[in-house]
């Protein structure tokens, strides 16, 4: 089971996506890109559990339900997400994040 | 199905009735119907549990059931009464049947209220038959909650402050029972084994009574703030006040009884040694609540608020006759309990009735009421008279059975609270009857008072329900006292090594 | 013990109870005429059962060489205490009880008929023959009491009663304050009573009359007991539970409420304020009698000298009232203090109990007799629309049968033989000459006030100048004179029942004669003080404003009822409403709720302060949590390895 690609190639891959959403999370101002970031920090989760389900335990299958149910639900959360993100740019118009800062109360 | 499921199971299809309604008036029928049915369950139990008492069961708990909904911590729905549950779901019953009917012409967001009046009486319910102290506890919270809804939508006057300050320290109390309730959950199994919430395998296991100590003053105090202990009463008079009718009564005629109810079966029941160590601080406390409330009552001018006054003088005698911890007077304490529902529930709908016909609750603008709605005042002289304690009504039977037990006690302390707590006596004769005098009596102040209607046919059913049970517990006490009694035999025997009181043995 | 044959005894009770029910639910659908009737109606039952009652307890064998005893005709558990405590709701019948069983029906009977004509087209008739009811049937239950705490509770019923008749007149301020002060200044006092109830059961472990009062049982021996303040603790008890006797019957100081009670219609006052709920208190201290003779001397003493010092002070004071009614309620306080002082000078069995029964004797009469003047003072103010005696006179001519009714009333109450309060009052001075000088003396005293305040009432109604009628009175119908004049051949004759022989401390037969040593000097006071009033009132004359003028100061103390009101009012009104319940209000909303709404306010200041960190810029949230969780990861990375 443990030929091909080493884990840790897997593992660099996605913490070096987990990171890149990290940066964008931090930085963008534009929403959009927050939320392509956030799937990017995502992602890398599921590379997780996909990687160390198949190299930990491969007769299992916790993993990939695991990263299953997150796709789903990223795939609900980014709709839900860009539904606001319409809203907010049809009260704001604009999608900057720091110009949303009014609902702080 | 079990029986005592249904006091949940009605008030949540009602719940659920009401939602298909569309109006007021289906809204109120449905609540009606609905709480009707929980009345006669109510009668049913009562005489089905001196049915079975009659025929020798001897069990503490009756109509027991026990259903495990979350096993890793053992916390179970487990239900189950007694003869001082039954008192209280009687007593429920019969006040949200009277509050339905004195919310009758509920116009604004009518269903909305309705279900929220029905979901805290489930909550109450739910409280009463519970015998697992996390399911309690749930119930509990289900009660409180409903009530900020209530008062900061449906009430009057600075009603959001209020609704907030009841609130946050109903949840306060909350808190500190959080507290108590998790100590008694991890002391439970001193010896080891499966640790329980459940009330009566806590009474035999015997908390240690270090901790007994630490967490007694918490469940004593979380359940004491609702049942208006001095000094944290102070939501009460402004949660009444802003409260509308039905609320009111509802919450000074049941939710505080739960904080009585509370102290008595968790608090004292199974940490009987830090209570009797720990009593006389409450004692104190109580016996100020008592006179205090009743001298701050003289004074008010608010109808509301003179009652809700009453109302901590007398919870504070049901607080104190429970802290005397012998039979008697805890006999004494749960009666009044039961008075006292009824009869400030009684004082809070005429209050409500009185109200929405002269547009103000302040006494001195009023007078003479006794001639224009005659019907509506004669009530209200009935209540006073119950709630100062004349013979042939409820509170003079609760305040004999307390005044007698508390007496029992031979020492100079107990003594002395004693009597001062008997003044109180005479201080409510006083406001009772100043509110009597300037309200009902005298020549009319307003001219426009001489057109008030008289009380209509549901003020009639919402009054005549709670004056029935006034008088009848007044006239013939006996069965409620003896189904007391009975009960509390196991607590008091429970107590009583440490109080140096003998069990009363009923043949 | 339970002895059948006495169960019809529960009628006397339930047909007013019953009446009082019925008609306060349904009495407004008839006509108030039908009200009247059927309540007289089921008193004239009561009235009839009682007299049987009387007759077979104190005339059939039952009772041979020992005397009369008493008979538990019921009795079952109203309401289970503690183990040897139980409030218990049943009907004792002794000498005493059966008497007051008389007393009460027949007055309440008379009263009935009268009001029929007194409250003819009076607003809310049918109330006020349930209230009265109601009154009968609670003060026919405090009689039959078989035990102390059944006896509170009828007495708080009394209490009610009497609180609602006084304030029949509800639309009227000054009858609303009377009826509250009335409730309130009882409740004081019973909360006497009631403590002295808790201590008395405490140490003697029953409620039960039987026990309490049996010369052998705990309450007289446990007397030697613990002590306070150099007093036992049945002694205090006795004097606690004489607090609430006092209360009731009006004695100083407790005695405020009563002439304000005055402001209910005139035949409540007869029937409440005259004849028996004020003798209550009389009969609670005769009740305990044993206990207080054998166990509790200094108690007897408190009762002896309270009642002799009110029976003085409210003679004064009535010598000085206008208001007819008035003058009668302060001569019924004198009357009472009177019968108090009796029992306090009196001991227990054989001889010695001569006080214990010239008191009871004394209520009796006094019962019918006080019932009468009231009666009689109703129909004047009926005639004349006034309560005032400055607005009334000469009329005799108007009033004959009223006229001849009150005179005998006031030579019975004067003490003239051979009406019968000659008789009682007679007993009265014999037992106290035989043991308290001073009160004796007392005594002497006021039989000659007490003759002359009710010759000047009388003078002053029915003799001297005819005052200014707005038209001319005429006398009451026969519904009302017939009672007057039943009531009337009451006092003439009820002089003679050998009371001696029925009614004593201890249930046997006493042998009593007039001593005319005591009995002559008492006439000639009686006559003499016949004779002041006489000389000052029968004519119109000056002599009563010089005389008021000369002993100004006594006068305008009197007047003022030597101002105990005002000191009272100081009390409530300036001590404990402004200086306790004041502050404690303010107290309450300031300091204890201001705590509460400070600690809201601490926690929202605070608030205000930390909500700077929430900007709304996401980003900010995101760096802070990052680096938060980075810093933990290395925390935890440091501490691990």
């Amino acid at each position: 089971m443990h030929q091909g690609i080493p884990l840790h190639y897997f593992l660099i891959l996605s913490t070096l996506m987990f990171f890149i959403g990290i940066f964008g999370f931090l930085t963008r101002r534009n929403l959009i890109t927050i939320l392509m970031s956030i799937e990017l920090i995502l992602n890398s989760v599921n590379i997780n559990f996909v990687v160390f389900n198949r190299y930990l335990f491969p007769h299992e299958l916790q993993g990939h339900f695991f990263s299953m149910i997150v796709i789903a639900i990223a795939a609900a959360e980014a709709a839900i997400a860009i539904a606001i993100i319409i809203n907010i740019y049809r009260n704001f118009r604009s999608i900057e994040v720091e110009k949303v800062d009014e609902m702080k109360h | 199905m079990h029986f005592l499921n249904l006091f949940v199971i009605v008030p949540a299809l009602t719940i659920l009735a009401i939602l298909f309604t569309r109006d007021l008036r289906g809204a109120r029928w449905a609540s009606a119907v609905g709480m009707s049915i929980q009345l006669i369950l109510a009668g049913a139990l009562v005489f089905m549990y001196l049915g079975a008492r009659k025929a020798g069961v001897t069990d503490e708990m009756l109509f027991t059931s026990d259903t495990s909904w979350f096993p890793s911590l053992n916390i179970r729905y487990a239900i189950g009464v007694d003869g001082i549950s039954v008192a209280m779901i009687a007593l429920t019953a019969i006040v949200i049947f009277a509050g339905v009917f004195a919310s009758w012409e509920m116009e604004f967001l009518s269903r909305e209220f309705f279900i929220s009046l029905i979901l805290l009486s489930s909550g109450v319910f739910g409280f009463f038959i519970s015998l697992d102290l996390f399911t309690m506890f749930l119930f509990y919270e289900l009660a409180v909650i409903p009530m900020y809804l209530l008062i900061g939508i449906w009430g009057s006057g600075p009603k959001e402050y209020s609704a907030m300050k009841l609130t946050l320290m109903l949840m306060g109390g909350s808190a500190l029972l959080t507290v108590g309730i998790l100590g008694l959950y991890f002391y439970s199994a001193p010896e080891g084994g499966q640790r329980t919430f459940h009330i009566l395998e806590i009474a035999r296991a015997s908390i240690p009574v270090t901790a007994q100590r630490f967490f007694f003053p918490f469940t004593f105090i979380g359940f004491g703030i609702l049942g208006a202990l001095f000094p944290l009463h102070t939501w009460s008079p402004d949660g009444h006040s802003s409260a509308p009718t039905a609320v009111s009564m509802l919450h000074a005629g049941v939710l505080m009884k739960l904080g009585g109810y509370g102290c008595f079966r968790v608090a004292m029941f199974l940490m009987p040694e830090a209570a009797s160590e720990l009593a006389w601080i409450f004692i104190i406390l109580t016996t100020i609540s008592v006179v205090y409330g009743a001298f701050g009552a003289i004074w008010q001018k608010d109808l509301k608020y003179i009652n809700a006054y009453s109302s901590v003088s007398h919870c504070g005698l049901v607080l104190f006759a429970l802290l005397m911890m012998n039979q008697t007077a805890m006999n004494g304490a749960i009666i009044q309990m039961i008075s006292h529902g009824l009869m400030t529930a009684l004082f809070f709908a005429l209050i409500g009735m009185i109200y929405s016909r002269t547009h103000t609750r302040i006494i001195d603008e009023m007078g003479g009421l006794m001639k224009v709605i005659p019907f509506l005042s004669v009530v209200y002289v009935i209540a006073g008279l119950a709630s100062l304690g004349l013979p042939g009504l409820s509170g003079f039977v609760a305040e004999a059975t307390i005044f007698v037990g508390a007496f029992q006690h031979a020492d100079t302390f107990h003594r002395v609270v004693t009597i001062v707590a008997t003044t109180s006596i005479v201080i409510t004769a006083v406001y009772i009857l100043r509110v009597i005098g300037i309200l009902l009596l005298g020549p009319i102040k307003n001219d426009h008072y001489e057109h008030l209607g008289d009380a209509r046919w549901y003020e009639r059913i919402s009054t005549i329900i709670l004056v029935i049970g006034i008088a009848g517990i007044g006239l013939a006490p006996l069965w409620l006292s003896d189904m007391i009694n009975f009960s509390l035999g196991p607590i008091v025997s429970k107590l009583a090594g440490l109080v140096n009181d003998v069990p009363l043995v009923l043949n | 013990m339970e002895i059948h044959g006495y169960a019809f005894t529960l009628y006397i009770l339930l047909i007013p109870f019953l009446l009082f029910i019925f008609l306060g639910l349904s009495g407004h659908r008839f006509k108030p005429l039908i009200s009247g009737i059927v309540g007289s109606a089921g008193l004239l039952v009561s009235f009839a059962l009682s007299l049987i009652t009387a007759y077979r307890y104190f005339f059939t064998s039952l009772h041979g060489e020992d005397g009369y005893s008493a008979i538990i005709a019921m009795n079952s558990v109203w309401l289970r205490l503690t183990e040897k405590l139980h409030i218990d709701m049943g009907i004792l019948l002794d000498p005493i009880s059966v008497m007051m069983l008389i007393v009460i029906t027949t007055v309440s009977l008379m009263v009935h008929i009268y009001s029929i004509g007194y409250m003819k087209g009076e607003r809310g008739y049918e109330r006020f023959f349930s209230f009265l009811s109601l009154f009968t049937f609670s003060m026919l239950g405090l009689v039959v009491a078989t035990n102390i705490f059944q006896m509170y509770i009828f007495w708080e019923l009394v209490g009610v009663s009497s609180y609602l008749l006084i304030g029949f007149y509800y639309q009227k301020p000054s009858a609303v304050a009377a009826s509250k002060k009335a409730f309130i200044v009882t409740r004081f006092a019973d909360l006497g009573f009631l403590i002295g109830i808790l201590v008395l059961s405490y140490t003697t472990g029953t409620f039960d009359f039987k026990t309490l009062t049996d010369p052998a049982g705990p309450a007289v021996t446990h007397a030697g007991g613990a002590t306070f303040l150099g007093l036992s603790i049945i002694t205090w008890s006795l004097i606690l539970v004489f607090m609430g006797g006092a209360g009731k019957s009006a004695m100083f100081p407790l005695h405020i409420w009563l002439p304000d009670a005055m402001e209910g219609p005139t035949p409540v006052s007869a029937l409440i304020h005259a004849a028996t709920m004020v003798v209550a208190g009389v009969y609670l201290v005769a009740r305990l009698f044993p206990i207080y003779a054998l166990a509790g001397i200094p108690a007897l003493n408190v009762v002896a000298y309270v009642g002799g010092f009110t029976s003085l002070f409210a003679a004064v004071i009535a010598c000085t009232q206008l208001d007819i009614k008035r003058v009668l309620a302060y001569s019924t306080m004198s009357q009472i203090g009177y019968m108090m002082l009796a029992l306090g000078v009196s001991g227990y069995g054989g001889h010695e109990g001569l006080g214990f029964m010239a008191s009871m004797f004394h209520l009796f009469t006094h019962a019918m007799f006080k019932a009468l003047l009231f009666l009689c003072a109703g129909a004047v103010i009926h005639a004349v629309h006034s309560n005032y005696m400055n607005e009334m006179g000469g009329l005799r001519k108007f009033l004959p049968i009223t006229h001849i009714t009150f005179l005998i009333a006031c030579l019975t109450i004067a003490g003239i033989p051979p009406f019968s309060g000659f008789f009682s009052k007679d007993e009265i001075l014999a037992a106290a000459w035989h043991h308290n000088k001073v009160l004796f003396v007392v005594e002497y005293l006021v039989a000659g006030l007490t003759a002359f305040y009710m010759f000047r009432l009388y003078y002053s109604i029915f003799h001297g100048r005819q005052a200014h009628y707005h038209h001319t009175p005429h006398e009451a119908p026969y519904v009302m004179t017939i009672p007057l004049m039943f009531l009337a051949a009451a006092s003439i004759f009820t002089g003679f029942i050998p009371f001696h022989n029925l009614v004593t401390s201890d249930g046997m037969h006493l042998e009593t004669h007039i001593e005319w040593g005591i009995a002559i000097p008492s006439v000639l006071i009686a006559a003499a003080g016949i004779a002041v009033a006489t000389v000052m009132y029968r004519k119109e004359s000056t002599l009563p404003a010089r005389m008021a003028s000369t002993f100004r100061h006594l006068y305008t103390w009197s007047f003022h009822k030597f101002y105990i009101d005002e000191v009272y009012l100081f009390v409530t009104k300036k001590i404990i409403f402004r200086y306790i319940s004041t502050p404690v209000a303010w107290f309450d909303r300031h300091v204890v709720d201001g705590t509460m709404n400070g600690i809201a306010w601490v926690i929202e200041f605070t608030s205000h302060r930390i909500k700077g960190f929430q900007s709304g810029q996401l980003q900010q949230y995101a760096i802070v949590f990052v680096s938060g969780a980075v810093l933990l990861i290395l925390v935890f990375i440091y501490l691990l390895y």
